[in-house]
């Protein structure tokens, strides 16, 4: 684990009662509406074990609407965030739902943006405030919103990796982490790439040119 | 691995504070100033002190109902003069309880280590700060002294509670402030260690027991209670009592400890407190 700093041990800054159950899920929302990309017009959200037993009193279900709302942790506006939501008519639904083998605090977001484009995502608060993203749509991916991130759903060829990290490198991207993963020899494969410099729009459409590309989706990290 | 010691020798060597250690070492590793780390750490001071003045106003509830206006009660006794312990232990046990209040409540606070255990290191420095009239700079580099102790706890032990039960929260929460104490009262680089050191061990063993899983009873109460104990360990540091197991040892200790613990007892409710008959109905009745 990364060595901790002060402001892990002071800190963060939030709006109580509980790091994991109200910080955590702030996050998990925030991190939801940067992969939708744009302000939803529905939102679906399915709370699992802990998120779904002992989230009321932690506000859990108010954190998780304040982060698809763009609120950070510190915002003292959470406590209103279903009301707010409201006011913007944005269509809130919330369900309980065993998701399976999956973290205690875990949500699944079904988010429909304005333009109709619709995601789903699921997540989980490790604690302390970090959260992990499990699944956008059908994949399953691996990441904590640090980075700026890059997931790509690719054909697996020999070469695939080595013209995305060509990419980067020409975009003055370093890469901090990266993760690849097939379903199988030659058939679909997911790469995951945590950077250090923004991936911008320019970039990600050359990525997404590459012949054996056929998705790409740059997200930016959490504050 | 970071050791208190370490810390405590560099102190010593320098002539420096503890916190001005830690503040030293964070702008080397984070490549930032001191000044925008200290600016940024007065910022979390300001967070401390406004949830401070929110819970002493005694006016919120929180979502279950069960937590709010008990630090509101605990300061009429200490502005009436009638306290029983004192207007400084008083006023430590009417401030921890009005930021963990406004934490139970969505209130805005600095988690320290731990949003649960978050009233007692405001509770403890800025009672220290009315009785010995500190000017801020001292506050804000014993804010780096605490979080030096958390990082060492953090670095050898833990300070969740679903991994070290309430000792590592409020445990820790202790030491922070304990340490902090000393150092505000002009005790040396070691006193600081000895003051932490005891506050811990007197918390070892704590279990996470929440009722109905929120953070609400007992960890409210629990913050005012160990802002006292922090305030009694610093004293005793500050008299020259020392701690016989080094605070190293005594975080070692508490891991330990915490890897013994079952799970029913590690911030999951199912045991202690939770599963008093009282502590069912109460859950009961909410969820």
């Amino acid at each position: 684990m990364a060595k901790s700093t002060v402001f892990d041990l002071i800190g963060p800054v939030m709006v109580g009662p509980s790091s994991s159950h109200t910080a955590g899920a702030v996050r998990l929302g925030a991190m939801a509406l940067k992969i939708l990309g744009t302000e939803p017009l529905e939102a679906e959200i399915t709370l699992h074990g802990s998120f779904a037993e002992t989230g009321k009193g932690h506000g859990t279900n108010l954190a998780l609407v304040a982060g698809i709302l763009g609120m950070h942790t510190d915002d003292e506006r959470i406590p209103q965030a279903v009301q707010l939501a409201e006011k913007k008519e944005v269509k809130v639904r919330f369900k309980c739902e065993n998701l399976g083998e999956v973290h205690p605090n875990t949500v699944k977001f079904r988010l429909t943006g304005g333009d109709g484009k619709v995601v789903e995502v699921i997540g989980s608060s490790i604690g302390g405030g970090r959260i992990v993203i499990n699944r956008i749509n059908e994949f399953q991916v691996e990441f904590m919103g640090d980075y700026y991130t890059l997931v790509l759903l690719h054909q697996d060829l020999p070469g695939v990796v080595a013209q995305v990290t060509s990419l980067l490198a020409t975009a003055q991207i370093n890469i901090a982490q990266m993760h690849v993963s097939r379903e199988k020899k030659g058939a679909q494969a997911l790469t995951i790439v945590e950077a250090d410099q923004a991936i911008e729009p320019a970039a990600l459409a050359l990525m997404l040119k590459l012949p054996a590309v056929y998705q790409a989706l740059a997200i930016e990290p959490l504050e | 691995m970071r050791t208190y010691q370490d810390y405590v020798q560099l102190a010593e060597e320098r002539e420096l504070k503890i916190g001005e250690i830690v503040l030293v070492e964070q702008a080397e590793e984070s490549e930032k100033t001191e000044s925008e780390l200290r600016e940024r750490m007065r910022l979390s001071l300001n967070v401390m002190r406004a949830a401070v003045q929110t819970g002493l106003s005694g006016e919120r509830k929180s979502l279950s109902g069960l937590i709010g206006g008990d630090a509101a009660k605990v300061q009429a006794r200490w502005k009436s003069g009638e306290s029983l312990t004192g207007e400084r232990i008083s006023g430590a046990i009417a401030r921890a309880l009005a930021v963990a209040e406004v934490n139970a409540t969505m209130g805005k606070i600095v988690a320290a280590p731990t949003a649960g255990s978050c009233g007692v290191l405001p509770a403890v420095l800025l009672t220290v700060e009315e009785a010995l009239n500190c000017p801020e700079e001292d506050l804000v580099t014993a804010l780096f002294t605490a979080a030096g102790i958390g990082m060492v706890i953090a670095d050898r032990a833990n300070v969740s509670g679903a991994e070290g039960g309430c000792q590592a929260e409020i445990g820790s929460a202790a030491g922070m402030a304990a340490a902090a104490a000393v150092e505000l009262s002009g005790g040396t680089p070691g006193q600081t260690g000895d003051a932490a050191a005891l506050a811990m061990k007197s918390l070892l063993g704590l279990v996470c027991d929440p009722v109905a899983g929120l953070v609400e009873v007992p960890c409210v109460k629990r913050n005012a209670t160990a802002a006292t104990i922090a305030l009694a360990a610093a004293e005793m540091a500050l008299a020259g009592v020392e701690s016989k197991i080094p605070l190293d040892e005594v975080i070692d200790a508490m891991n330990e400890i915490g890897k013994q613990m079952p799970c029913s007892l590690r911030e999951t409710a199912q045991g202690g407190l939770a599963l008093t008959p009282t502590g069912r109905r109460i859950k009961a009745e909410f969820i």
